[in-house]
């Protein structure tokens, strides 16, 4: 009886794990290998893989246009995370208030995350058209003469910039939001019957405590970051001259427009490699400004 | 004291108004615009200075779009692909969840782990070969090749082993004692436990399904297979001034997502901040 229990829990086990299992090794686990080796190759699709060892790697950091992508992401990180960070903090609290159509609110915050990249994108193109662009429109009646925001080599990464601040800061808002409800108001009691400001409060209880939820936002929002694509293929195609051209795109454009898949690969790597790198050095700083005992 | 106090919350009051209400107006203008957009004439559409509203509305748009691309066909591989993947992902990820969090083997900890692992893998990595194991299962421009990927979620997987995990053991072991099995107790018992959980990855399955781009990008080449985002995509690489029959194109893709999110928007900001932080 106990045996047979054990097959059954045995068989059990296998039968439920299987589809699941097979999935994490076809699609995960072997292309995850197979993009090593890959790396490692000169190959075109078509004819035979040839083994070329690091030289792809090495191409990588003597290519510009890898170069550029990869300043280019930086360039966008250095204006995306604080703007969202401002913006989203901004939103959560506004949002945390006890106050009429305070779930409406939240609501409208929302709609731009769960809509398409694509469909977003092709919106903002339109707004932000040079000529007969809404935005520029705007800004004439203000006096001010609008860039060709999307053709233009310095505007074009602020333009991107601009529209994924208002795509995400929604989601942001949301994480933190959930972070400021989980502060117990005994802290505020307490500072209350000290007589500590809403100042006070703010920068000595509220965001102390809303550090891990900063963290987990700060670490989401770079690794979305160094993955930036579609919005970068609508709104500018990586142009102009590169300026807004990103890794994933680089590597989107040599595996299946130029059918470099060594180089590609190799792209892919390099780009896991920061990520991992800027996450794993985030995870080191933590310790130095995320409060964790409550 | 007291009043200067209340004074003090009607400003507080007003002006948090006031910046939401600046907000909302900034979220959702572009989706307005796009929406009456729409129903502009190609000329209209670019007219300075602009007008909000369409002097004449024009439904013209949203049939003339079919002549070029076939986007109610779109309509129907995104629903499909959506749905499908979304069910299948709930039942791969509910039925090895479920081993992990109640069946205990040998090993199954080494398992789990590599499913984490795995959650670490950026898309972009697994993309050159995952196209080349997709060419040699001859799964190009397939519907099985835009649906399976999405299947198996090491995430999904995850988020319902956190919930099972909560489940008592007891009330499990009283449906064994009844003589029911693993996959009874699975089927009859575990599911309808883990309703809240299952709804929460499903919004959450459909939505990265829906607005799934890069993927569909590279499996599908054939114009009537492919989904909203990438025949929109490639809509506007053509169409690139007639911005009237884009935003109909944008209005069509937006629709079905929005009507899931106010029938869910409960569970989409809860599960959100749920699976987020915790």
């Amino acid at each position: 009886m106990v045996g047979h229990k054990h097959w059954a829990r045995r068989t059990a086990a296998f039968v439920l794990l299987l589809p699941g299992v097979s999935g994490l090794l076809l699609f995960q686990l072997i292309p995850m290998v197979s993009s090593g080796y890959i790396s490692l190759t000169d190959w075109d699709l078509l004819t035979e893989a040839e083994f070329v060892g690091l030289d792809n790697y090495v191409q990588v950091f003597q290519d510009e246009k890898s170069l550029m992508s990869i300043k280019n992401v930086f360039r966008f990180i250095i204006g995306y995370l604080p703007l969202v960070l401002v913006f989203g903090l901004l939103f959560a609290v506004l949002l945390n208030r006890k106050m009429r159509g305070v779930k409406l609110y939240r609501a409208i915050v929302f709609i731009p995350v769960i809509t398409s990249w694509i469909a977003v994108s092709i919106v903002w193109k339109w707004i932000l058209n040079g000529k007969s662009g809404l935005l520029n429109y705007v800004l004439s009646l203000a006096g001010i003469e609008g860039p060709v925001w999307l053709q233009d080599f310095f505007w074009a990464m602020p333009a991107v910039i601009m529209v994924t601040v208002w795509k995400d800061a929604g989601f942001v808002a949301i994480i933190l939001l959930a972070g400021l409800q989980d502060i117990s108001e005994d802290y505020y009691e307490a500072a209350h019957l000290d007589g500590a400001g809403s100042t006070y409060r703010f920068f000595n209880i509220t965001l102390p405590l809303l550090t891990p939820a900063l963290f987990f936002v700060i670490t989401i929002s770079l690794i979305n970051a160094f993955q930036l694509f579609d919005q970068v293929m609508i709104l500018t195609n990586g142009g102009p001259a590169g300026s807004t051209s990103t890794l994933v795109e680089q590597v989107y454009k040599n595996a299946f427009q130029n059918h470099k898949m060594g180089f590609a690969a190799a792209q892919s790597w390099v780009l896991f490699l920061i990520i991992f790198a800027v996450t794993y050095l985030q995870y080191q700083l933590q310790k130095r400004w995320v409060t964790y005992d409550r | 004291m007291t009043d200067n106090r209340s004074a003090k919350g009607w400003l507080k009051l007003v002006l948090s108004h006031s910046v939401l209400l600046a907000s909302a107006v900034v979220f959702l203008f572009p989706f307005v615009w796009m929406l009456f957009g729409s129903f502009k004439d190609s000329l209209e559409v670019v007219k300075m200075p602009p007008r909000l509203l369409p002097s004449e509305w024009k439904l013209s748009n949203y049939t003339q779009i079919q002549t070029y691309f076939p986007i109610y066909k779109f309509l129907f591989n995104s629903l499909a692909v959506s749905v499908v993947s979304t069910v299948l992902q709930l039942l791969v990820c509910a039925m090895s969840a479920f081993v992990f969090a109640k069946i205990p083997f040998k090993g199954r900890d080494g398992l789990f782990f590599l499913f984490l692992v795995t959650m670490m893998i950026p898309m972009q990595v697994t993309l050159t070969p995952l196209f080349i194991v997709f060419q040699k299962l001859n799964l190009l421009n397939t519907y099985a090749g835009l649906i399976l990927p999405g299947i198996f979620s090491a995430y999904g997987t995850f988020l319902l082993r956190q919930h099972m995990m909560t489940v008592p053991d007891s009330l499990l072991e009283a449906a064994y004692m009844d003589g029911a099995s693993y996959y009874r107790v699975f089927w009859n018992v575990m599911l309808p436990l883990s309703k809240p959980a299952l709804a929460t990855l499903a919004i959450f399955a459909f939505m990265s399904s829906w607005n799934n781009f890069l993927w569909p990008l590279i499996v599908v080449s054939d114009t009537n297979l492919l989904t909203l985002p990438v025949g929109l995509s490639k809509l506007q690489g053509r169409w690139s001034t007639e911005w009237n029959i884009l935003m109909a194109g944008n209005v069509i893709s937006f629709i079905p997502i929005f009507v899931v999110y106010l029938f869910a928007q409960k569970y989409f900001i809860r599960g959100m901040t749920l699976s987020g932080i915790k």
